[in-house]
């Protein structure tokens, strides 16, 4: 089917969003304003308004009431879903890169950049089930890796926390001691800065994406490196098909690089890789900048990406998707 | 094997310490003893095997003798001539010239000493002074002061080299055996050279020897493909072997940038060229001719840049390389040089010029040998009342075959046939009033008597020529015509059915996005490429069936390579661009076999095969019972698919079951900690994609109550 282009952001996409019903898309970008859409037909409901700077991640609660955005302003903001209202505000002394919301939304995980004389940290937090109550301490704060952390999610049970950025190592942490539990292997993991990192539908594996030009599957438990998928194209963002076996890379030349001669140089598609094969599938073309980011609807049956060219892309497959074999 | 870095990584290594990296001097930098990191040396065999020459520290002085003897009262006037002979040549040191003195006859003894500052001074003044006529009976002889030990070492007797026995070599031909009749090609990536064989049945390459840093600036296979060469700062190398790769011989030569093989790969000529000490001359040029088998110097030229640049395309810029071009075949008898009027034609027996003299050509700006015959072919531009000229001239007898003048013209090019049976000459001409050119053809047909000539103009003689190519072997050409992004292509025939002499067009292809020919080193299949500003679009088209065959693109292609059998083509992406680096192996009517990404890639080069053994006659037949021989590697090829989709069935098999038998233990682990995830939950049953129910909630909320009294009127 057509894609439907929604036009909502004034500068680059850097995340999307579904929540668990799939019928709301949430995006986050450049400008200081996290939207959210319908993910039926891209109608734009409202926006989020409070932040100051470019907003790197969210993620959104189980109930779909409460969404968590981190944003450059050295802030991770709490919002209700329903009203656009801010409900807390976390304040950092850096900026906040990766929110991720543990099971049960009752803990949150967010992750700051190095600034000034600081280090990157991983900052774990509790939330209130009334926002009232909302305390802006941190149950446990992580320091250790170098570089930007640019992307930290929840293990199973809430035990680990998972962790990759800049220094192209991926770590699982102990989330009650925060200990380092494990470590990616040097020779077998990446060797560019991990830019995007995503669970699977049921948290048994998790894909990374970076940007020497793969992406790796790994165990979310063991940490034991399963798959990786080799393409062209620096990896901006990942995601996976909850449905087949798929998974969707995205990127493109640095959006520094790109050429003015012609748009396949880029390479800007959004690339289908069979999960188990490692085998490419096909691609969807469309966007004029480099992929920054990509989400499945939980459904399975429609995906959407946004870009550097400030456009998220909304795509709802042909039935011939679904029978595609190789 | 350590992790290899690269430029760049260097160079931002260099950045974040803040250091200017071409303000190091890379040669200072000297290695803790035994630390090589992970880089093997070229160096082994230097240190076990010959002693490591030690600078005596001597090779700035030198010796001149064949002065005259002169009394004392003449010695003043003698060391001011050495004086001012020798200062132009570089700078003498302080106390430097030291001519001695008989104490007896208190004359002089007929040689002095000068020491310059640099050894490089020396060498110059040895160069130019060695045979510098003083007058009628001296002489300059001059020696280097440190050669003069081994001079002194020649034994006085001659003694008989010691004989050895002979160990019979390898079979460096032995990849033409192979099975299969697969090809080798050679590619350079970041810092790995690698051979590889050309597996296009198993739809991928097959590797056969690779090694970090295993040449300084590129690697070139010797024309009949015996050899890889190598260039590193200390000089160049060869490698081959039945299985490996070894070092086959080495030839020293200094800083060298440039080699170029004879085409017979007898010889191997290395170039250097380096600054002078004297920022006003001319950069100095060095180039020495080794023989390939024995390592042995057997011409050297040396001089300055100047010398060696001229000819028209060198121009000011630099020696246009080869400077030396050989005549064809595998004798490789003559090679030849262009210098300011004249031409320097040598021969390997002796390495000197031909009758001792070159061939003084007025004005001479171009020439080419054919490829398989001593035959030369030369340019000369308009000059005053003289008509531009393109000659044919035979080697060794030094006679003009023929000669054609040409009027108003601007530039020319030759182009051989491979087989040396036709020359074609494309002339660029003024028209009338001066202000634009055209461009027609000159056709040579060597082979016929008298060397017939044919004037050849393109139907619209406006259009502008992009590109030329004869096919090989063939007597078909290919032209790229036209003034318009998308220019036509025109084939035509020098040979036709009632041999009227005539050019005949084959047919004329519109509006192609294409800006360079490939014809397959078989002829019949030509590939149409727009490369560069065209992205690499290719076309591959079949010459005889006036027919194309298939279109495809290899986006960014900068590089086309036909193997040396027809059978397969290569496009590759070079590091000129930043992205999409890389090669596509295709077959020759234009099917994709597969495609290797590799980031800073640099080289591809097909292993060229020397010339098939077989006579006219052979071939002939095999091509008339090419159906019968045909059947059997069908029903090769057939095995070899069928195994492949097998391999390929289980392999996926085998994934498919691994990932099975991973999530199934998953899925155990994951049932057992249901009930924590439900605690962590507050209870709610529903794991993942449960059935939830939808409630449809209406909510009425109440924006703005507003009232408004209406008057109302009759």
């Amino acid at each position: 089917m057509r894609p439907i282009l929604m036009k909502g952001h004034e500068r680059p996409l850097t995340f999307l969003k579904y929540n668990r019903d799939g019928d709301l898309l949430f995006s986050c970008g450049k400008d200081h304003n996290p939207t959210v859409w319908f993910a039926d037909n891209g109608e734009r409901l409202g926006t989020y308004r409070g932040h100051n700077g470019a907003v790197w991640c969210c993620d959104v609660s189980r109930d779909s009431m409460m969404l968590i955005t981190g944003s450059a302003d050295q802030s991770a903001k709490l919002w209700s879903v329903q009203s656009g209202e801010q409900l807390y505000s976390f304040n950092f002394g850096s900026p906040a890169r990766a929110v991720d919301l543990a099971v049960g939304d009752k803990l949150a995980v967010i992750t700051t950049d190095p600034f000034m004389d600081s280090p990157s940290a991983i900052h774990v937090k509790i939330i209130a089930r009334d926002p009232a109550d909302q305390i802006g301490e941190s149950v446990l704060t992580i320091k250790g890796p170098q570089g930007r952390i640019n992307r930290a999610v929840w293990g199973a049970l809430n035990t680990t926390i998972i962790s990759a950025g800049e220094d192209a190592v991926v770590r699982i942490w102990d989330s009650e001691t925060g200990k380092l539990l494990k470590e990616s292997d040097k020779e077998s993991g990446h060797k560019k800065t991990i830019t995007a990192l995503t669970k699977s539908a049921d948290g048994s594996h998790f894909l990374t994406g970076s940007l020497d030009k793969s992406a790796k599957l790994w165990d979310m438990r063991t940490l034991t490196l399963i798959k990786t998928y080799v393409t062209e194209r620096p990896v901006n963002a990942v995601t996976m098909s909850p449905l087949l076996n798929h998974v969707v890379l995205g990127g493109g030349q640095d959006a520094s690089n790109v050429t003015t001669t012609d748009h396949r140089a880029g390479k800007f598609e959004a690339k289908f890789y069979d999960k188990i094969l490692q085998e490419e599938i096909g691609g969807v073309k469309g966007h004029f900048g480099p992929i920054n980011a990509l989400a499945f609807n939980p459904d399975g049956k429609s995906f959407s990406s946004g870009g550097e060219d400030g456009y998220v892309r909304l795509h709802h497959f042909d039935p011939d998707y679904f029978h595609i074999k190789i | 094997m350590a992790d290899v870095m690269v430029m760049n990584d260097i160079q931002e290594t260099a950045d974040r310490l803040g250091i200017d990296l071409a303000s190091v001097d890379f040669d200072a930098i000297r290695l803790p003893p035994g630390q090589d990191f992970g880089i093997l040396s070229d160096d082994e065999d230097i240190h076990q095997g010959d002693n490591v020459e030690l600078d005596s520290g001597f090779g700035n002085i030198i010796i001149v003798d064949n002065l005259p003897v002169v009394p004392r009262e003449k010695f003043e006037k003698l060391e001011g001539v050495i004086r001012k002979i020798y200062s132009q040549i570089g700078l003498i040191k302080d106390d430097g010239l030291w001519m001695p003195i008989d104490p007896e006859t208190q004359k002089t003894m007929g040689y002095c000493f000068i020491e310059f500052n640099t050894p490089l001074e020396a060498e110059l003044a040895r160069e130019k002074t060695n045979g510098y006529k003083l007058d009628r009976s001296h002489i300059f002889a001059l020696n280097v002061f440190d050669e003069f030990d081994t001079f002194m070492k020649v034994p006085d007797e001659w003694a008989p080299p010691e004989s050895k026995p002979y160990t019979p070599g390898e079979n460096l031909q032995q990849w033409l055996t192979d099975e299969k009749a697969r090809d080798h090609f050679v590619i350079r990536a970041g810092s790995d050279t690698e051979v590889l064989w050309n597996d296009a049945r198993h739809l991928k390459p097959d590797p056969v020897y690779k090694r970090a840093f295993w040449t300084e600036s590129y690697v070139q296979w010797s024309p009949l493909g015996t050899y890889l060469a190598t260039v590193h700062r200390q000089g160049a190398a060869v490698w081959g072997g039945a299985s490996t790769f070894n070092r086959l011989m080495r030839y020293a030569h200094p800083q060298v940038k440039l080699i170029d093989f004879s085409p017979g790969e007898r010889y191997l000529i290395t170039y250097s060229s380096h600054e002078p000490s004297n920022p006003r001359d001319a950069n100095r040029v060095v180039m020495n001719i080794f023989d390939v088998r024995t390592g042995k110097v057997m011409r050297d030229f040396k001089g300055s840049a100047d010398e060696f640049s001229v000819g028209g395309t060198g121009g000011v810029t630099g020696v246009s390389w080869p400077a030396f071009r050989w005549a064809g075949g595998k004798e490789d008898k003559y090679f030849a040089r262009i210098g300011k009027n004249i031409i320097s034609v040598y021969e390997t027996e002796t390495f000197s010029l031909i009758d001792k003299k070159s061939l003084k050509i007025e004005n001479v700006v171009d020439f080419c040998w054919s490829p398989t015959d001593p035959i030369l072919a030369i340019f000369v531009p308009e000059l005053g009342d003289h008509p531009a000229r393109v000659s044919l001239i035979q080697i060794p007898s030094k006679d003009e075959l023929r000669q054609k003048n040409l009027f108003s013209v601007s530039d020319c090019k030759m182009y051989w046939q491979s087989n040396g049976d036709y020359l074609a000459v494309k002339v660029d001409r003024y028209t009338k009033t001066k202000k634009s050119t055209y461009t027609g053809f000159e056709l040579f047909r060597i082979r016929e008597r008298d060397i017939p000539i044919e004037v050849f103009e393109l139907e619209n003689k406006n259009d502008k020529i992009i590109a030329f190519a004869w096919e090989p072997k063939g007597h078909r050409f290919a032209v790229i015509h036209g003034d318009n992004p998308r220019p036509d292509i025109s084939f035509y025939s020098l040979r036709s059915a009632n041999n009227t002499e005539k050019v005949k067009k084959l047919t004329t292809l519109k509006g192609k996005q294409a800006n360079a020919l490939f014809w397959s080193p078989s002829g019949h299949y030509i590939i149409l490429a727009g490369l560069k500003g065209l992205n690499g679009q290719l076309e591959f088209y079949n010459v005889d069936e006036l027919e194309t065959m298939a279109t495809a693109e290899h986006f960014m292609a900068t590089d086309i390579e036909w193997d040396p059998t027809g059978r397969y083509v290569a496009t590759a992406v070079t590091s000129v661009h930043e992205m999409e680096n890389g090669f596509n192996i295709w077959s020759f009517n234009g099917k994709l076999l597969y495609r290797i990404l590799k980031d800073h890639f640099f080289q591809f080069l097909w292993r060229p095969r020397p010339p098939s053994f077989l006579s006219p006659e052979k071939e002939e037949e095999i091509a008339k019972n090419l159906k019968k021989y045909t059947k059997k590697y069908e029903a090769e090829d057939q095995d070899v698919s069928l195994l492949l989709s097998e391999q390929d069935r289980e392999k996926r098999k085998m994934l498919k079951d691994e990932w099975e038998k991973w999530l199934n233990e998953w899925k155990l682990l994951h049932e057992e900690e249901k009930l924590e995830r439900q605690k962590l939950r507050d209870g709610e049953v529903s794991d993942e994609e449960e059935e939830y129910e939808a409630k449809e909630v209406e909510v009425e909320e109440i924006l703005d109550v507003k009232e408004e009294v209406l008057s109302f009127e009759e």
